[in-house]
């Protein structure tokens, strides 16, 4: 760089400075004790509001891995599928409308059916394949139970009203699929969480860093300061206070990209968000403003944690 | 200010300062004299607890520096103004902020300490640069700017090492009444300086030093 050049530079940091001196009435005002922040500022704000983006991301997907485990734990709570085999020279058709009206009766359930011989081969068909292959087969008759949400009858007492119709039947009241779907539930909320929580460590290593660096380069400043009587804790206020700001403007601009893009998802995708395993609603934005403020927090105590414990190594 | 038997070392050279036993009253005026590299400069940091004796005890302000604890250093250190020789101005602040440092630190409001700033800088000759930047400033315009700072707040210690230095007779001169008019209002005044006819002049006792030992030379 030129003399002429560097010269240049100086003048118009200085007169940016000056700005900052006076107020909009031209009145003084204290200038930062901080110099001004440097490229170094813009890179840690890029790596801030990355991280914020992700985490951001992590929570959304959670609340919509959510959302999809309650849909699917709903649809399995609320029915359940009966086994039924004819006895003696009962027909299968017979035996189904027998239980189905059996059922009917059971305290918890609000309607039972007997499926269709065609829905039962439909539902066997992505399984099995060819229709010829299905002719062959014996195929079960099944009955379809609505179960009453607030009350939903059990398997035992639905089991018990069959035997004593007479009716060999088995009853699925989903219990075992339902055991996967909430464990599925829980765990893609607690991997959200962590990964949300990992970030938000990555973002305080990376604040605490740059404040550790910031304390380095500010050697003389922080010497000053000391002698001119200044506590720890207000030193290590300047970089705190530097570091939230800095990490809530890159906490905003994360959050907005991560709306921005989840945005897109529930538009693309309709009602149901991109896909049914992951059904996005508007209200999931209604996380992102907390975003830049918990970034901020987490900077405000990295720096702070940071800066008391450098500034006692300095002393 | 009460030194008892301090010596102070750098790693394993051979003491600086040795077996320094003296009182420093308040209100005292004293210049502080010796050849290059006798150990003023070392003698006013651990004033100033920047240094800690290698050995003895140091007394300010009636208590004893080696018991105070971290955080009553900062209130301890409010109470001395202090030029040290490569003066430590801060380059992002101008004038003005830089000499009102001690009294941001202090607590007080821009719109308090307004007005005494703008004075005391006039009076060290820089109501034309209250807006410059340390690096516009000329090497006696700095040297006056860290006065200003070191004296802004009224401390009860001044310490100076070479205030005068880098200045015209006539501005050397102001200074020395500066610091005598300080003096005057109570603060205790020690002022390191090769010029001896400023010494002279000033009718104030000498501390000097001399193969580490410090000896009193009353006042003419």
């Amino acid at each position: 760089m030129t003399t002429r050049s560097k010269a240049r530079k100086a003048a118009r940091r200085q007169a940016a400075l000056k700005k900052t001196a006076f107020n909009r009435a031209g009145r003084r005002r204290a200038a930062p004790l901080l110099p001004p922040g440097d490229a170094q500022d813009a890179t840690l704000s890029f790596v801030v509001g990355v991280l914020c983006f992700l985490a951001c991301l992590a929570v959304i997907a959670a609340l919509g891995a959510d959302r999809a485990a309650q849909g699917w734990r709903g649809q399995l709570a609320g029915s359940a599928t009966v086994i039924v085999r004819p006895k003696g020279d009962e027909t299968a058709d017979a035996a189904a409308a027998r239980a189905a009206e059996t059922l009917a009766g059971v305290k918890g359930v609000v309607e039972a059916a007997a499926l269709e011989p065609a829905k039962a081969r439909a539902l066997l068909k992505p399984w099995v394949g060819d229709d010829t292959v299905l002719d062959d087969l014996p195929i079960p008759r099944l009955v379809t139970v609505d179960l009453d949400p607030h009350a939903p009858a059990t398997a035992d007492a639905m089991s018990r009203a069959l035997t004593g119709a007479g009716v060999d039947a088995s009853v699925d009241d989903h219990s075992l699929w339902l055991k996967d779907v909430i464990r599925a539930g829980v765990l893609a909320r607690a991997a959200a969480v962590a990964a949300a929580a990992l970030l938000a460590c990555a973002a305080a290593a990376v604040i605490a860093f740059a404040t550790g660096a910031g304390l380095a380069a500010q050697r003389d400043l922080v010497s000053v300061l000391h002698m001119a009587g200044a506590q720890d804790r207000y030193i290590a206020g300047l970089f705190q206070a530097r570091f939230a700001a800095l990490a809530a403007l890159a906490g905003l601009f994360g959050a907005l990209g991560a709306g921005a893009l989840a945005a897109g998802v529930r538009l693309l995708g309709g009602g149901e968000g991109l896909t049914p395993a992951l059904p996005l609603a508007w209200s999931d934005l209604a996380v992102l403003p907390a975003c830049p403020l918990i970034a901020a927090l987490v900077a405000l105590l990295a720096a702070r944690a940071t800066a008391r414990r450098l500034l006692k190594r300095m002393a | 200010m009460r030194f008892s038997g301090v010596g102070l070392r750098y790693g394993r050279a051979p003491e600086v300062l040795s077996d320094l036993t003296f009182d420093l009253a308040p209100g005292s005026f004293h210049f502080l004299a010796g050849p290059s590299g006798a150990g003023k400069t070392s003698l006013l940091r651990m004033m100033q607890l920047d240094l800690p004796p290698t050995r003895g005890l140091i007394h300010l302000f009636g208590r004893d520096t080696s018991r105070l604890k971290r955080g009553d250093r900062p209130f301890v250190r409010r109470r001395i103004g202090a030029v040290l020789h490569d003066r430590r101005l801060l380059d992002h602040l101008d004038a003005f902020d830089n000499v009102a440092l001690p009294l941001r630190l202090a607590g007080r409001k821009v719109a308090d300490y307004a007005a005494d700033v703008t004075e005391l800088l006039a009076w060290v000759g820089l109501s034309d640069r209250v807006g410059a930047y340390p690096a516009a400033l000329s090497s006696g315009e700095q040297q006056r700017l860290a006065i200003a700072r070191a004296v802004v707040a009224r401390p009860d210690l001044i310490l100076a090492d070479e205030p005068t230095g880098d200045v015209d007779h006539e501005m050397a001169v102001r200074i020395l009444r500066l610091f005598v008019e300080l003096n005057r209002l109570g603060a205790t005044v020690l002022i390191a300086s090769h010029d001896q006819e400023l010494i002279a002049r000033s009718g104030k006792p000498v501390l000097r030093i001399d193969a580490g030992r410090l000896l009193l030379e009353p006042a003419p």
